[in-house]
This record gives structure tokens, C-alpha cells and sequence, in this order.
């Protein structure tokens, strides 16, 4: 009423329009109306694992450096700060900035920071910047919105957790009754797996089709491939205190399908998801080894698979359990470099088996207990853990 | 292809084009309701949510996805009700005819008179909508005053359809107005009934008809009922002589039980909206009903 009270001064007419006003539609203006959506994730745990965490490995996988397990007893996981809001008629701009704590020491990421089209006609929309790609089922997702602590070992083995890298994205959505997507990526190229920023910083491409529908009230499903195709330009990994390099080039083929019911479509009370997803990598190219003593040049030829399945139950609000199976298999050729690689699988499927349980007391709080057989290696490990997910700020997106 | 030919063609394949109906994507189904009441043929309707459901639970599924893609007209309650899901959609359907602030999209609860703003923004007094209330369908008055901006707009993205969306507006107008007459009488001796609710998604019917809404079994909006809350109700349940329990059919029945079976006051499930519970499958049934309920339960 303030503002009404000065503008009474200015015109009567105004003050008539100010009265008048508060029926409906009311509005204070003020400096900070045009603020973007802003949201932090709190998400730590405490886990014990029967291996040591540094000495984790997945038999046949030369791991990345981003993979492996996140730090035993208490530890941070990835503290996000969600920023988002229509830049104009044109664009929307999201960004998700990552903290994460490594003893003590802070680092900042930027996990994604893009723009997305808002007028293209015609079911098209464009995307640039850095994000994650639409590349299978579970890259897209932030972890708070997992359903599980860690990701699946597929990913963990061959995406290094997830693919996100700078690019720009193109997708159109079919006009038809049944939902039906494609698309198309180009990246730098500069994150696992690819590397090195090949072709003069376009070093990966990606094409993914989806479909998905509903099937009467209380079914509905999605279902999709892609291939991701990228230039391994110098990705290296430390190796008995030298480094062993590949240059090469990779596909990788993910194939998704996701499977939700609840009863007559409610689930507010129970429900009910299942989720599996199918990796094929193949990359080949050449080796180089670099170790006190020995330098030695080869050829490598690896072709690897990995299934995870899934399947998640709300017996009551509130109230879920799951449980995940994974399977990796690796068939990896390389030149005999006269030492042991992490691509000696030992003849060995890695696979871990995965149960939790979470309350969310809120759509905005999460506790989760989570135990996993992990017989990634020879070593089989114990992993338990107690995991909390807090979300300030405005409601989290409801994603499929 | 011979130029003239081609254009002796087109209008054959505009034709069946401009037949087709206005094709409307609707957030809940009381505002589908509406729409088929007032643009009659020449609308095609598709409510994202049901009856059954919980609108606070929706998901960005991928069936709404391709709804909203080849939408013209998109109807939500707004109010921060869909905020969860309805930017997704509306983000992933890649379809500028809806965006938020052009003619393709239009929030009710715009037009309407919003109750229980909260003071105080605090998630600690649970899920809390900053704008108000956004349950506004269970007021027969809002629904009138949504009529007329949908009418409104319905002519405007079908311009040849104007005088038909006109004459059916003014006929749902008279019956709607005078159905409220009738519940309005009907509803006179319900006047500060007491009464207890789930959620809080019967303010607006509340206020419409001057009952008196003792306590919710959520301890706060959003939040699970629990046992101790529960308990704390009892005596409060008897003091005030509450006449009934009232859930929607998407809740939890166990809470609304376990206090009925401690008071012996009646538990009832009323129609949130259309197509909630059998037999109510417009939305002049779902007020019928809810009446019919609560004079029952105030004999």
C-alpha cells in the first residue's frame, strides 16, 4: 500500500487503479522479483568399507581418475548449487555448480552451465554449454535424484560416473501421440572417456532416439539407444611410478529401458520403478608405455560390456527399498608391454549387488541406508554406508 | 509438379486441418471438465492428471511430453501447484503456442480470489505454496470466474468457433449459477459444521460454505500424518463435536480410519474433483456429491 499511498500524489487516476488492484493477481514490486531460482544440495554420508578405498579397482577397467569410491568413514558428496531462470522469450539458462570437499580442501566445478531454446518451432530445441548428456538413462541425472548412493559400475567403469563435457545439443520431438525424441551432440572431448580435445576441440559426437508412453492409468515407460562416438586423445593412467597412454577411438552404444507403475497412476503412496540399461565400448588405437627403465609403443584393441538392472519400491509414503544388480565384462587385446596393466582382467566379470532403503520425511529430505557386495576385483569388498540428501530452496524438478 | 495442380491440392490438404479440433492440455481434470463443457466438438481434451491422483506427485513422463509438444491450448491451476513437473514439460515439449504469457497458456488461479497466503515462508511449517492456497477448484464461484476467461480464450485461438464458444459459455453460465443457488440453500444449516481434513485442499470449499474446519490430520501441509499428532487431535476432535473426517481418494485411508474407529465420528472420502470417485463425472456431479454428503453426515 505504500507505493499506492505516493502514487495517489502523482494521479488520482493511478490511486483509483492501486485500490482496485488487490482484488486478484496482487504483486509487490521489488529489486529482487527477477531473482532466479536458486537451490543447494546437502548430501554427505558415513560408510564403511571392508577394502581400502584407495585401493579400489574393477577388474579388466582401466578406472579414470574421476571414478572409484567415495572416501571412507565421514565424507561430503557432491554439495550442488542449482541456479536457474528464462533468460528471456529466447533462453533459458540452467547452471549446477559442484562443490566438492578432498580433505579438507575445496573444489569447485562446473558439472553443467547451459542454455536451451524456448521459441524454436516446430518441437525443436537447442542446447549449449556445458551439460550432461542425453546419452543413456542415467547420465542426465544429478546424483541427489539417484536412487541409489553411487552410480551404476557400468558408468563407473566406462563414463567415469557420467558424461558431461562442453558442447551443443539438438533434439526434436516428433508431433505424435506416442512420445518419440531424437537427437544429436557435439562435444569437446575433453572428458572421460574421451580425452585431449581431439579434432581441434570437437572430439566427440553422440546420437540418441527415444520412445516412451503410458500404458492404461498406471503404467508408464520409456525406452531408448545412443551411441556416443569419441577421440581418446592422451588419456593417460599412472602405472608402477610411470604412465601408461592411449590415443584412440571409441563408440559406445547404451541401450535404456525404464518401467514405472502405481496404483491407478498415484504415487503418493506406492509405487514402483524399474530401470536397466546395456553398455557396449569399443576403443582402439595405441599404447604407450612410460616407466623408469622401459618405454615401449603397442596397439590395444578393447571391446567391454556392462548391464546394470534395477528396481526401486515405495511400500508406503515415504518409505522405499531397492535393490540394483551390476556386470561388466571386458575383452581387451593389447600388445605385450612387459608389465601388468589395469586391462588384465584376470578372467574375471566384475559384478556387485546392491540393497538399500531411504525415508524421505519431505519431498525435500532423503536418508538412505545402502549395502553392495562389490566382486569388482579378486578382493571382494563389503560396502555400507548412511547417506542424508537435504534440498533448500524451490521444489526439485519431477524428472521420468 | 505442375505449379496450378499443386495449389488445386493444397486447400484439399488444409482442409481437414482447420476441421480439427482445438486440441487442449489441461493440468487437472476439473479445468478439463470445464473445457469440454464449453467448447463442446470443436475441443479435444487431455487432463495430465486424474482424479485418482495426487497432483503433488506428478512426474514429467514422457506421454505428457508428446501432449504438450502438439497442444494449443495449455489450462493449469498454477499458483505453484505444478511447480514440480509443469516446467519440465513445458520446457521438454518444445512448443512456443504454450509458453507461459502467451494465448496457448492460461493459469487459473489467476483469476481468482487466493486464500491462506502464508505469512511466513518456512518449509519448517511444511510444504507451503508462497502464492496461496491452490485448491481453488472446490469453490463452485471460482470455477464460474475460470469459465469466463477460458470461454474468453477459447474464441481467441478459434476465432470461427467465437459464437459458438458465446452461446455455450452463456448456457453453462445460467445452469452453473443456478446449481450454486440450489447448494447454496441446500448448504444453508451446514453453516460452521464442524469438520476435519486431511490436507488442506478444502479451504476454498470451506470458506464457500462457512463450515468450520477444526484440524488436519497432516501435522503440517504435506506432511505424513503421524501417530502422535494423531493422538493430539482426539481431544480436540471431541471438544469441538466434529461431524466429520474428509480425505480425497488419492490419500492414505489410515489415518482418517484410525481416528474415526477412536471417535466414532464418521470417515468420509468426498470429490476433490471430476472423476474422483464413481459416478462423478462432471463437475456439476462432484458438488452434487460433496452436498449430499455433508447434509447426510450434519442429520
Amino acid at each position: 500500500m505504500p507505493k499506492c499511498t505516493s502514487l495517489a500524489f502523482v494521479s488520482a487516476g493511478s490511486a483509483l487503479l492501486c485500490f482496485a488492484a488487490p482484488a486478484m493477481g496482487q504483486g509487490v514490486i521489488s529489486g529482487n522479483e527477477f531473482n532466479p531460482a536458486i537451490s543447494l544440495i546437502l548430501d554427505g554420508q558415513f560408510s564403511r568399507y571392508s577394502n581400502d578405498a584407495e585401493d579400489y579397482e574393477i577388474s579388466g577397467f582401466a578406472l579414470d581418475e574421476e571414478a572409484g569410491l567415495t572416501a571412507e568413514g565421514f565424507s561430503l558428496d557432491e554439495s550442488e548449487l542449482n541456479i536457474s531462470a528464462n533468460v528471456d522469450d529466447w533462453f533459458y539458462g540452467f547452471a549446477d555448480i559442484v562443490f566438492e570437499d578432498d580433505e579438507n580442501e575445496t573444489e569447485v566445478e562446473l558439472e553443467e552451465i547451459y542454455f536451451e531454446s524456448l521459441a524454436l518451432p516446430a518441437g525443436w530445441t537447442i542446447k549449449g554449454g556445458k551439460f550432461l548428456s542425453a546419452v543413456g538413462y542415467h547420465n542426465a541425472f544429478h546424483p541427489h535424484s539417484w536412487d541409489f548412493a553411487d552410480e551404476p559400475l557400468a558408468y563407473r567403469a566406462m563414463l567415469a560416473g557420467a558424461f558431461t563435457d562442453v558442447g551443443a545439443q539438438a533434439r526434436w520431438i516428433a508431433p505424435t501421440g506416442i512420445f518419440l525424441q531424437f537427437g544429436a551432440e557435439g562435444f569437446r572431448g575433453a572428458a572421460y572417456p574421451a580425452s585431449g580435445s581431439a579434432n581441434d576441440g570437437a572430439g566427440a559426437w553422440s546420437v540418441f532416439a527415444k520412445l516412451g508412453g503410458d500404458l492404461g492409468q498406471s503404467h508408464s515407460w520409456k525406452a531408448g539407444v545412443s551411441l556416443l562416438s569419441y577421440k581418446a586423445d592422451g588419456w593417460d593412467t599412472d602405472l608402477d611410478g610411470g604412465s601408461l597412454s592411449l590415443d584412440g577411438d571409441g563408440d559406445l552404444v547404451v541401450a535404456e529401458l525404464v518401467w514405472k507403475w502405481a496404483p491407478d497412476g498415484n504415487a503418493r503412496n506406492r509405487n514402483f520403478k524399474f530401470q536397466a540399461e546395456y553398455l557396449h565400448r569399443s576403443e582402439n588405437g595405441d599404447t604407450t608405455l612410460e616407466i623408469p627403465g622401459v618405454s615401449s609403443q603397442g596397439e590395444y584393441d578393447i571391446e567391454q560390456d556392462g548391464l546394470y538392472v534395477q528396481a526401486v519400491y515405495q511400500w508406503r509414503r515415504g518409505w522405499r527399498t531397492g535393490l540394483r544388480y551390476d556386470w561388466l565384462s571386458a575383452d581387451n587385446d593389447l600388445d605385450d608391454l612387459g608389465v601388468a596393466t589395469p586391462f588384465d582382467s584376470d578372467d574375471r566379470d566384475p559384478e556387485r549387488m546392491t540393497a538399500m532403503i531411504d525415508y524421505a520425511h519431505t519431498e525435500y529430505s532423503r536418508l538412505r541406508f545402502q549395502v553392495s557386495r562389490d566382486d569388482s576385483s579378486d578382493n571382494s569388498d563389503t560396502q555400507v554406508l548412511l547417506q542424508y540428501q537435504l534440498s533448500l530452496g524451490p521444489h526439485g524438478a519431477h524428472q521420468f | 509438379m505442375n505449379i496450378r495442380l499443386l495449389f488445386t491440392l493444397l486447400p484439399l490438404c488444409v482442409a481437414p486441418l482447420q476441421a480439427t479440433a482445438l486440441e487442449l492440455f489441461t493440468c487437472e481434470p476439473e479445468w478439463a471438465a470445464l473445457a469440454s463443457e464449453l467448447g463442446g466438438d470443436r475441443v479435444q481434451v487431455y487432463s495430465a492428471v486424474t482424479g485418482r491422483q495426487d497432483v503433488h506427485v506428478i512426474q514429467a513422463r514422457p506421454s505428457l511430453i508428446a501432449k504438450i509438444r502438439t497442444a494449443d491450448l495449455v489450462v493449469c491451476t498454477g499458483a505453484d501447484l505444478e511447480s514440480a513437473w509443469l516446467p519440465v514439460l513445458l520446457r521438454q515439449g518444445a512448443n512456443p503456442a504454450v509458453r507461459p504469457g502467451s494465448p496457448g497458456f492460461l493459469e487459473a488461479a489467476r483469476h481468482v480470489p487466493m486464500l491462506d497466503r502464508p505469512e511466513n515462508l518456512d518449509r519448517a511449517e511444511g510444504d507451503l505454496h508462497p502464492m496461496g492456497n491452490p485448491h481453488i477448484q472446490l469453490d463452485p464461484r471460482n470455477i464460474a470466474r475460470v469459465a469466463v476467461v477460458l470461454s474468453e480464450r477459447l474464441a481467441k485461438l478459434d476465432p470461427s468457433g467465437a459464437e459458438y464458444y458465446d452461446a455455450r459459455g452463456e448456457d453453462f453460465r445460467v445452469r452453473w449459477e443456478n446449481a450454486i443457488a440450489d447448494w447454496e440453500t441446500r448448504a444453508a444449516p451446514l453453516k460452521g459444521m464442524p469438520i476435519v481434513t486431511q490436507h488442506r485442499s478444502w479451504t476454498y470449499l470451506v470458506d464457500w460454505l462457512g463450515l468450520n474446519e477444526v484440524a488436519n490430520l497432516e501435522p503440517k501441509p504435506g506432511i505424513e500424518p503421524s501417530t502422535s499428532h494423531l493422538a493430539s487431535l482426539l481431544s480436540i476432535v471431541e471438544d469441538a463435536g466434529v461431524a466429520l473426517i474428509v480425505r480425497s481418494s488419492y490419500q492414505s485411508s489410515r489415518a482418517a480410519e484410525w481416528l474415526s474407529r477412536k471417535t466414532g465420528i464418521p470417515a468420509v472420502v468426498l470429490p476433490h474433483t471430476v472423476g474422483s470417485m464413481e459416478g462423478v463425472d462432471d463437475l456439476f456431479a462432484v458438488f452434487e456429491r460433496i452436498l449430499t454428503q455433508l447434509t447426510e453426515a450434519a442429520e
